[in-house]
């Protein structure tokens, strides 16, 4: 039902759905239409011009009626062109699944049959076939399904690979399925949305081929004819009656463009990636769209966020990702924000240099002033110049995040020199001098390498090279060893605190490990569905957590040494950010909750160094108002 | 206790660059062989770093993967075809990412039928019966047998995950880093769970992970595989507390843990050996701040280290106590 | 890399060696004796006899298959009976005039079809991209020989700038500014549908690129937009859309097909359909397995330009 919405929700398709509606509907009534017999030769009245003695589109070379032999020309074309698909789409498919989902010999073998197949230039292929079977529209149909069949074979071979080594399809074999019922009931119904995909999208390229063939003189044969042997017919006749060649010719890129159209829609309709707007181009720097005036700024220090919000934008919906987020850093310090994932600890991150994928990301409000300049909402130009030089980023997956086709030097030397005219041979040295900054065995060496040919923990390191290159003030980790074994994130640790001592870094470290923030960060920020619950220095905050969630969340953490023992869980999940409670987020979840807890707007309160988001905190916090009497807690430690 | 799973000299070899006609161009041993006991009723954690085998190593157990040689015995029964429909009703898996190993196109329903159809051969009534029973005791609504995976959180789904398992009624579990793509929040209420059915149905549980501290925290013992060898065995309480070989060492003081100062216990930077050209002796060699000649040359077995509980595949281990690192 | 080339060659023996054995095979199902196709119905049945000897018809498909196998290995693709001519000579002399014309229009799709394809990424849904894929669809929809008639209509008949066809240079009639006179409408035709489809793989390959993380790390670390798109991104991206150009070059010799029939172009593809109407089978083998045989060799060129440009791939 939902693909039935999408497409004609898509202006284009469902343009090309009516024009395929329509000449579908010509086609099916042809039998019935007063017309012409199509084949019944009239040479006293040959070219006739368009509406000269009652022919609606003139006459041919022989004096038929165009109007007739076009609609019953239409009506093959359209079934050869339909069939042949249907037909390569069948076998194309069953061999492609077979080779994907048995895999080793059995794929070789098919698939260099397939490669032998598609080593000929496709018409080379047709043409052959044809010419063994003679020229006749049967077997130009037969060419064209044949030919063909490689491609959906190859494509469909790709997904299933992808799809028979899914964890589900192990799931099924581990539960007794046999290969059979795995493909049908496993492989098939995943496969099919590509094959209808394949298809449509190839629907209008088998009319076109068919018409090709025929215009050869290699498939309809006289009288009979289809669109293309109309065309072939009349290319003779082209320049003195132009009128012949044009009407099919004409036919055939209106039918093959609504199917084309269609086709695309069917496409994006069923393709779950491009339905959640993945394919858009994410802009140079995230949108921003202000719905209030720029706060000011309260909090002093070299990076200083205040009431910073972004949102996704997804259709209708809206995720508030961000939710009033003010934080600050100072020279020499290192910020840790802690959070699960969906507490919007990376989006704030990526906010403060605008990049946050948009769309559909949406910087709404708030200010990061990093050395008395407005970051949110400078011109590209403004943060394009501070982007790596004075605040630069370290990033999850190393793998991911570094060039693949550049060595790693190349990338070195490039962040150098789009903020330093230097020359590439200074550039180079600096980049060595970088590897070898961040403990970097062999670095001369190194640096002609791609990153490919790494480990985790040293493509890091150069990640962390990269982020050094311009000596810049702020360095902004997300989630920096989160990818990584737990012996190398202890180097890289390790690492970065070194530098941050030598060199007075001012660091923001985005992480989900308590363990990691204790031993590198002088000061916390707890979230929770897109907002600050606690904030305080480190040792302060995890020794005596103010907020429930923080305390909460801090004991299910098991810790390496406490032994064998029964963890604490919060139960339920966290809330979804489109539709986020009134109050506090955590409220649902947690056991002192009171009905206050669940309206208005709950601020983040307490003196310069400690602030919570609650109204009945844990702990007594200096500087804020007091709560509306305590109230005793009403369960305790509720399991999962 | 008896035995519910013992492992004779399991071992499994990838070939790449496979030819035709000629030998591969290099073979990987990506579990080289291990011989275990798992006794009824335990956990028995697997933790290792990422391309130690500990993946391999679970696909083997369940017949996903055919051994290069060794076997598997299950309760006394030897299982020597890779054949996952043979295992599913003596041994079961739970997947490490709860949403990819449910089926997009399937209702819960269909995912929780399978096991019981194939591998019980039961009728739609029994399937029903079996279905609520065990979705009560995972504490999942029945409501959501209706449903398709994507409407499930991570939590929720490795529950589904967790009672799919359980309907093919093997009493041993294999679970592969069942909680690492959750949150901890959430990590802690799946955990509390698995330590409950085992109980109430006594399970006997494989509990591979990454996290030392996950897995001190659930097993009763624990193995430490480093590049495709068992290089230390012990109880849970012990293995971390005072590890025997230098590796385990390592991990334990690698893991960040609140109120420790933060080092870099091997204070500089180290890499696993090449898969395809490893070393002859022992694979830690290279990193052991105690390693000898020896160490270099042939590779050491698992022994009962002299004053401890534990095994260790080391010519030195460490007394208990001994500090090598930071 | 010269080893990593010596390994393509190696490899595509087999997949020439297959390439004529479908051939032979789709020929020796051709019904009826091809020698009296040869020689019309009046043939007597000595003469029938005779030239099937001649043809070595006479013997089993296994030994036809590697007489005919050895005679191409020594250059001998034999005798053309409807042009009384070695297939060889005919063949190369048809290939030149081809391969200027599909390798014209090949050049024309990778330069227009990326070119296209990155503007349209890089200003999504912007009015460049929309006039963009509006054209793109057009050219693929409509077939390249009623593109190429409506061209012959407008160009050379109304407005008499170019000519409507008879391409000779090739036999040594005109010289080069002639030979480009001819050659640029058929060139044209023939690209548009290829540039199609280029500009769009092109467009979804920027598109897929552009959302990768390393992208964000080239913006992170201060890179100029324009260098992101066109450098980083671009370089990428091209590992997807080189392969597209080699399977482009077999759809651009396909068309050419059509091409040459409109414009009377002197190629091979025209002469394939000549022969298979008068039944010609050596000239259609020898003609479809040369053909065949260059597009192998230019794929292996294709894998040689990946490898150049991925590092990851092993050479």
């Amino acid at each position: 039902m939902s693909f039935f919405k999408l497409l004609i929700r898509n202006r284009l398709a469902f343009a090309g759905l009516i024009v395929m509606g329509l000449v579908l509907a010509l086609v099916i009534a042809t039998p019935i239409l007063p017309l012409y017999e199509p084949n019944v030769t009239d040479t006293a009245n040959r070219f006739l011009k368009p509406f000269e003695g009652g022919h609606i589109l003139g006459t041919d070379h022989l004096g038929r009626d165009l109007l007739s032999r076009l609609l019953w020309g239409t009506q093959l074309s359209l079934a050869v062109g339909i069939s042949a698909a249907v037909f390569a789409a069948f076998f194309g498919a069953a061999i492609g699944i077979v080779a994907g989902y048995f895999g080793g010999t059995t794929d070789n073998v098919i698939m260099r049959g397939v490669d032998m197949l598609m080593a000929f230039p496709y018409i080379l292929l047709a043409l052959a076939i044809v010419a063994a079977l003679g020229p006749g529209l049967v077997n130009a149909l037969i060419a064209v399904a044949a030919v063909n069949i490689p491609f959906f074979a190859r494509n469909i071979r790709g997904v299933t690979v992808g799809i028979a080594h899914k964890e589900f399809v192990d799931a099924a074999r581990l539960a007794g399925e046999s290969h059979l019922k795995i493909i049908l009931t496993e492989i098939v119904p995943n496969v099919i949305p590509v094959i209808v995909i394949a298809m449509s999208t190839t629907i209008g390229w088998m009319i076109l081929e068919t018409a090709g063939l025929s215009f050869l003189g290699l498939g309809s044969q006289p009288p009979q004819a289809d669109l293309g042997s109309m065309l072939g017919e009349a290319r003779s006749a082209l320049i003195t009656n132009p009128h012949t060649s044009v009407v099919p010719g004409v036919m055939i890129l209106i039918i093959v463009m609504a199917i084309n159209l269609l086709g695309d829609g069917v496409r994006d309709a069923l393709d779950p990636r491009l339905r959640s707007g993945a394919l858009t181009r994410p802009r140079p720097a995230t949108l921003v769209e202000r719905e209030g005036p720029v706060p000011a700024p309260v909090e002093s220090g070299t990076l200083v966020l205040t009431d910073l919000q972004t949102q996704f934008r997804v259709g209708e919906r809206v995720y508030k990702a961000v939710s009033h987020v003010s934080l600050h850093v100072a020279p020499g310090e290192c910020l840790g924000v802690i959070g699960e994932s969906g507490s919007g600890k990376s989006v704030t991150a990526l906010s403060i240099m605008g990049l946050v994928a948009s769309p559909p990301g949406v910087i709404v409000g708030g200010s990061a002033i990093y050395d008395g300049t407005e970051l949110i909402g400078a011109p590209y130009s403004k943060l394009r110049s501070y982007r790596g030089d004075k605040v630069a980023y370290i990033f999850q997956d190393p793998l991911a995040t570094l060039h693949p086709l550049y060595t790693v030097g190349d990338q070195l030397c490039e962040a150098i020199r789009v903020h330093h005219s230097v020359s590439k041979a200074e550039a180079w040295t600096r980049a060595v001098e970088l590897l070898k900054q961040v403990r970097i065995p062999n670095a001369e060496g190194r640096a002609k390498v791609y990153p490919h040919e790494m480990s985790g923990g040293m493509r890091q390191r150069v990640g962390i090279a990269m982020a050094l290159a311009n000596d810049p003030d702020v360095i902004i980790a997300d989630e920096p060893t989160t990818a990584l074994d737990v012996t190398v994130q202890a180097q890289i640790l390790a690492l970065l605190n070194d530098l941050r001592r030598e060199r007075g870094l001012s660091i923001i470290f985005i992480t989900h490990d308590f363990g990691v923030v204790a031993q590198l960060c002088d000061r916390v920020a707890v979230m929770y569905a897109g907002r600050i619950v606690e904030t305080g220095p480190t040792q302060e905050v995890l020794d005596d957590a103010a907020h429930p969630y923080t305390r909460r969340l801090i004991a299910c953490v098991p810790e390496l040494g406490e032994g064998r023992r029964e963890l604490h869980a919060i139960p339920g999940l966290p809330p979804a950010v489109d539709r986020l409670p009134a109050g506090c987020a955590f409220a649902p979840r947690c056991d002192k909750a009171q009905t206050l807890c669940q309206v208005g707007v709950i601020e983040l309160e307490g003196g310069a160094s400690r602030k919570v988001r609650c109204l009945y905190p844990e702990t007594d916090i200096a500087g804020m108002a007091k709560p509306v009497a305590q109230v005793p807690e009403l369960k305790k430690g509720a399991g999962a | 206790m008896s035995v519910a799973l013992k492992l004779e000299n399991l071992s499994k070899t990838f070939e790449v660059g496979k030819r035709l006609f000629r030998e591969p161009k290099a073979r990987v041993h990506a579990v080289r062989p291990v011989t275990l006991d798992v006794e009824e009723g335990e956990t028995l954690g697997i933790v290792g770093e990422s391309g130690c085998g500990k993946s391999t190593l679970a696909r083997l157990l369940v017949g996903l993967l055919p051994p290069s040689e060794g076997l598997i015995e299950i309760n006394g029964a030897k299982l020597d075809n890779a054949d996952p429909a043979e295992f599913g009703k003596k041994i079961q898996y739970v997947f490490q990412d709860p949403i990819s190993s449910l089926n997009p196109r399937k209702t819960i329903r269909q995912v929780m039928e399978a096991p019981l159809r194939h591998l019980h051969k039961m009728d739609k009534a029994a399937r029903d019966a079996r279905i609520s029973e065990i979705f009560a005791s995972v504490n999942l609504r029945e409501e959501f047998l209706e449903r398709y995976p994507h409407e499930f959180s991570g939590g929720q789904a490795q529950r589904i995950g967790i009672a799919r398992a359980l309907a093919a009624d093997a009493r041993i579990l294999i679970l592969d880093e069942p909680v690492s793509a959750l949150d901890v929040s959430v990590q802690a209420q799946v955990l509390n769970l698995l330590e409950r059915l085992k109980g109430e149905l006594g399970l006997t549980y494989l509990f591979i992970s990454h996290d030392l501290a996950v897995v001190e925290a659930i097993s009763t013992r624990v193995a430490v595989l480093y590049f495709g060898t068992l290089v230390e065995l012990g109880a849970a309480e012990d293995i971390f507390r005072a590890p025997r070989h230098p590796y385990t060492k390592l991990l334990a003081s690698s893991a960040p843990v609140v109120g420790r100062p933060l080092v870099n216990p091997e204070g500089k930077a180290t890499d696993l050996p090449d898969p395809l050209n490893p070393p002859p002796g022992c694979a830690f060699a290279a990193r052991c701040p105690k390693a000898t000649e020896i160490c270099r040359k042939a590779p050491p077995k698992l022994e009962a280290v002299e004053g401890g509980t534990q095994k260790a595949a080391c010519y030195h281990p460490l007394s208990e106590g001994e500090q090598i690192f930071g | 890399m010269g080893g990593y080339i010596l390994k393509r060659l190696v490899s595509a023996i087999p997949v020439l060696f297959g390439i004529t054995v479908i051939v032979f095979l789709i020929m020796a199902m051709i019904p009826g004796d091809p020698a009296l196709a040869i020689l019309g119905s009046y043939a007597t049945p000595e003469n029938v006899e005779k030239l099937n000897r001649d043809l070595g018809l006479d013997q089993p498909l296994v030994a036809r298959y590697f007489i005919w196998l050895g005679n191409m290995l020594t250059g001998d693709f034999g005798r053309s009976f409807s042009l009384n001519r070695p297939v060889i000579d005919e063949v190369l002399d048809r290939f030149s005039a081809t391969l200027i014309l599909a390798g014209t229009s090949l050049v024309l799709c990778a330069i227009f079809g990326i070119a296209a394809g990155v503007v349209s990424a890089a200003r999504q849904y912007g009015f460049a991209d929309k006039a963009i894929t509006f054209a793109v669809l057009l050219g693929i929809s409509i077939p390249s020989f009623f593109l190429g008639m409506m061209m012959i209509l407008l160009f050379a008949v109304r407005w008499k700038m170019l000519p409507v066809s008879g391409m000779y240079a090739i036999y040594g009639g005109g010289d080069l500014p002639d030979l480009l006179n001819h050659l640029i409408m058929p060139a044209l035709a023939l690209a548009v549908v290829a540039t199609g489809v280029v500009a769009r793989l092109s467009r979804s390959a920027m598109l897929e690129v552009l959302r990768q993380d390393f992208v964000r790390t080239a913006r992170a670390k201060g890179v100029p937009e324009g260098r992101v798109v066109w450098g980083h991104a671009l370089r990428a991206a091209m590992v997807t859309i080189i392969p597209v150009l080699g399977v482009q070059a077999g759809f651009v010799l396909s068309g050419a097909v059509y091409i040459e029939m409109v414009f009377q172009w002197p190629g091979v593809g025209r002469m394939l359909v000549d022969a298979i109407l008068k039944r010609d089978i050596l000239l259609v083998q020898g003609g479809v397995v040369f053909v065949a045989a260059c597009y192998v060799l230019f794929n292996i060129a294709v894998d040689v330009a990946q490898s150049v440009l991925d590092p990851r791939i092993k050479t």
